[in-house]
């Protein structure tokens, strides 16, 4: 007997609603069809009756964890299409608030995981961890999201020699503790049991998905914006994509091979933040302190731009045409989540239902969507709810009846 | 469609080349930026080619010979009588400085607003295909029908956001730009209301 299992869509707090709608027989995942789409807040549309300067804040907050990655690809794309060329010390400036935002990112990510496989003290310590670079972020920015630091040819704020310290402090912290997170995560049997071989993403299927970011490197594709096309201060360091074969083990593609390539590229985080702060180049950070200057310059433009930029989540693309007007004729943004929703099918195919959290939760995009959950028996038209709560207990409990 | 490892790597001049070899007489317009990056001044290219619509997909095949192509995003413009769609193709990952970004743009008429699906040829295209479907009203041909996947389910027929005509959101003004006429019409009709 096969059953119809929609999961979602709808938490209005979080930014991914979405459906999914399992085709289950017993415990086993047969098919997987996705519905996402419920938040579309037309932010494009919105942008293109905007300037570009107001278009930053936008590009802030489509996402609430990326507010530097959309900025940073969207004044990328503005500045390609304008040929306004950011001073040196702003580009660097960029890069450590990128990486800041990262390393926050993957223990948020962390954090999520081990909750979803009922760990809920790793979750509370990897969170008390996340906290340090937040505030570290909020000694910056003035902000621990929603930096409001990217500014169309350059940052708005630079930072001073008391904040490089913090900002030191922070790194020798991260590196302190690390030993302690991958050892949580990468050598307890518990979570290699839930992990290993469970939602695998073949290379192939990735390739041809178009996957980008750590998803697509679990899977064993070289793939980085930060490698493949440097922009900023990347352009002047080795940064190397980071896959499951750099930790010394033979590339999965499962869940695991996910948690080996976040925590890597939190070591590589740190070092890139270290290299910035050693060469941080002297002078301006913004190539046109006035606003009106600027904006009329933008105004008189034509042209195209795309900037691209390694998100945590991976590439993140957004499209610019500019048409000698105040609003950008054209504003197209595209988060790496996009690209990595279709590959939940081949990962959730043949999977347990238990298994889902952890899965969706693998490729890290907004899993809160998972609200509710109606099984319906096909053969008395009976419906049963199952919340997030009930999945949350039935994925805790095969960890318990899993584990020796 | 061909890839893998140890091959090749094409510079971007070459690349044109072989677009203007092979599809020379519907290429409309192509040209190639790159982009000067950090405080060491490397760089990377970028190509931008026009081509006509009825070689299109001969194009994105032929992108597919080089190597198998990441596909990105595609972004529309309502340009009158026509809609100009571009779509965001990378070759060459793996190595730095040699990703090639390659970006695709044609015009679809408003009279047959029909493209043809990538989706036989980059399963990852698909989201995108429905995406323009939805908010251009363009016909991708080969695309299974399948219910909104941005737009509410009960969206309403015929209208597309990004149109720029009387199938749009907003009618035009003069200069072609959105002027929100309908929101201003619709808060004078509230207030004669109250």
């Amino acid at each position: 007997m096969t059953y119809s299992v929609p999961i979602g869509p709808v938490h209005p707090s979080l930014k991914e609603p979405m459906t999914f709608n399992f085709k289950i027989y017993g415990e086993h995942i047969e098919d997987v069809y996705l519905a996402p789409g419920d938040n579309h807040r037309g932010i494009e549309f919105m942008g293109m009756q905007r300037n570009p300067v107001q278009i930053i804040y936008l590009a802030e907050r489509i996402c609430g964890i990326c507010s530097a990655s959309h900025p940073f690809a969207f004044c990328k794309a503005v500045e390609n299409a304008s040929d306004i060329e950011v001073p040196e010390r702003g580009q660097y400036i960029r890069v450590i608030i990128a990486e800041l935002e990262r390393i926050h990112s993957h223990i948020l990510w962390a954090g999520v995981a081990a909750h979803e496989l009922g760990f809920d003290s790793v979750l509370y310590l990897s969170w008390k961890a996340r906290e340090v670079v937040l505030d570290t972020l909020e000694v910056l920015t003035g902000n621990r999201i929603n930096y409001g630091m990217f500014m169309i040819g350059g940052v708005r704020r630079d930072i001073l020699p008391e904040q490089v310290k913090v900002v030191r402090k922070t790194i020798d912290y991260y590196r302190e503790i690390y030993g302690k997170i991958e050892d949580i995560f990468l050598n307890d049997p518990t979570i290699a049991l839930r992990t290993k071989n469970v939602g695998i993403l073949t290379e192939e299927d990735a390739l041809r998905i178009c996957a980008v970011g750590p998803t697509a490197r679990a899977s064993g594709i070289r793939k980085d914006v930060r490698q493949d096309q440097p922009y900023s201060a990347y352009a002047d360091m080795d940064v190397k994509a980071i896959t499951p074969e750099d930790f010394g083990k033979k590339t999965v593609g499962d869940v695991y091979d996910r948690i080996v390539v976040r925590l890597l590229e939190l070591v590589q985080s740190l070092e890139i933040i270290e290299h910035c702060l050693d060469n941080l180049p002297e002078g301006e950070i913004v190539a046109e302190k006035k606003l009106v200057k600027l904006l009329n310059q933008l105004k008189r433009t034509k042209g195209r731009g795309v900037g691209r930029h390694e998100a945590p989540r991976g590439e993140c693309i957004h499209s610019v045409k500019l048409e000698e007007a105040e609003a950008p004729k054209v504003w197209k943004a595209r988060a790496p989540t996009y690209n990595n929703l279709m590959t939940w099918v081949p990962m959730l195919k043949g999977q347990q239902i238990a298994d889902i959290p952890i899965v969706i939760a693998s490729i890290d995009p907004c899993i809160a969507c998972m609200d509710r959950v109606t099984i319906i028996n096909k053969s008395n038209g009976k419906k049963s709810i199952l919340t997030k709560q009930d999945l949350h207990k039935l994925s805790v409990e095969k960890t318990r009846r899993i584990t020796p | 469609m061909e890839g893998g490892k140890g091959m090749e790597i094409m510079k971007p001049e070459k690349i044109l080349k072989l677009f203007k070899e092979k599809l020379g007489n519907s290429i409309i317009e192509s040209n190639i930026t790159s982009k000067l990056e950090g405080a060491k001044k490397n760089s990377y290219s970028s190509i931008w080619i026009t081509i006509k619509l009825e070689h299109f997909k001969e194009a994105v095949k032929l992108l597919g010979t080089i190597q198998f192509p990441h596909f990105a995003i595609i972004s529309g413009d309502d340009i009158g009588d026509e809609i100009e769609l571009t779509y965001y193709f990378s070759l060459y990952y793996g190595e730095r400085f040699k990703e090639i970004s390659i970006n695709l743009t044609t015009f679809v008429p408003k009279k047959d607003l029909k493209v043809p699906t990538l989706t036989d040829l980059i399963p990852g295209a698909q989201t995108a295909e429905r995406e323009i479907r939805e908010m251009f009203g363009i016909t991708v041909e080969g695309l299974p029908e399948s219910p909104n996947l941005f737009l509410p389910v009960n969206f309403a027929k015929d209208i597309y956001p990004f149109r720029r005509d009387e199938k749009g959101i907003y009618p035009l003004s003069e200069n072609g730009n959105y002027v929100g006429e309908n929101i201003v019409k619709r808060k004078e009709e509230v207030r004669k209301v109250e």
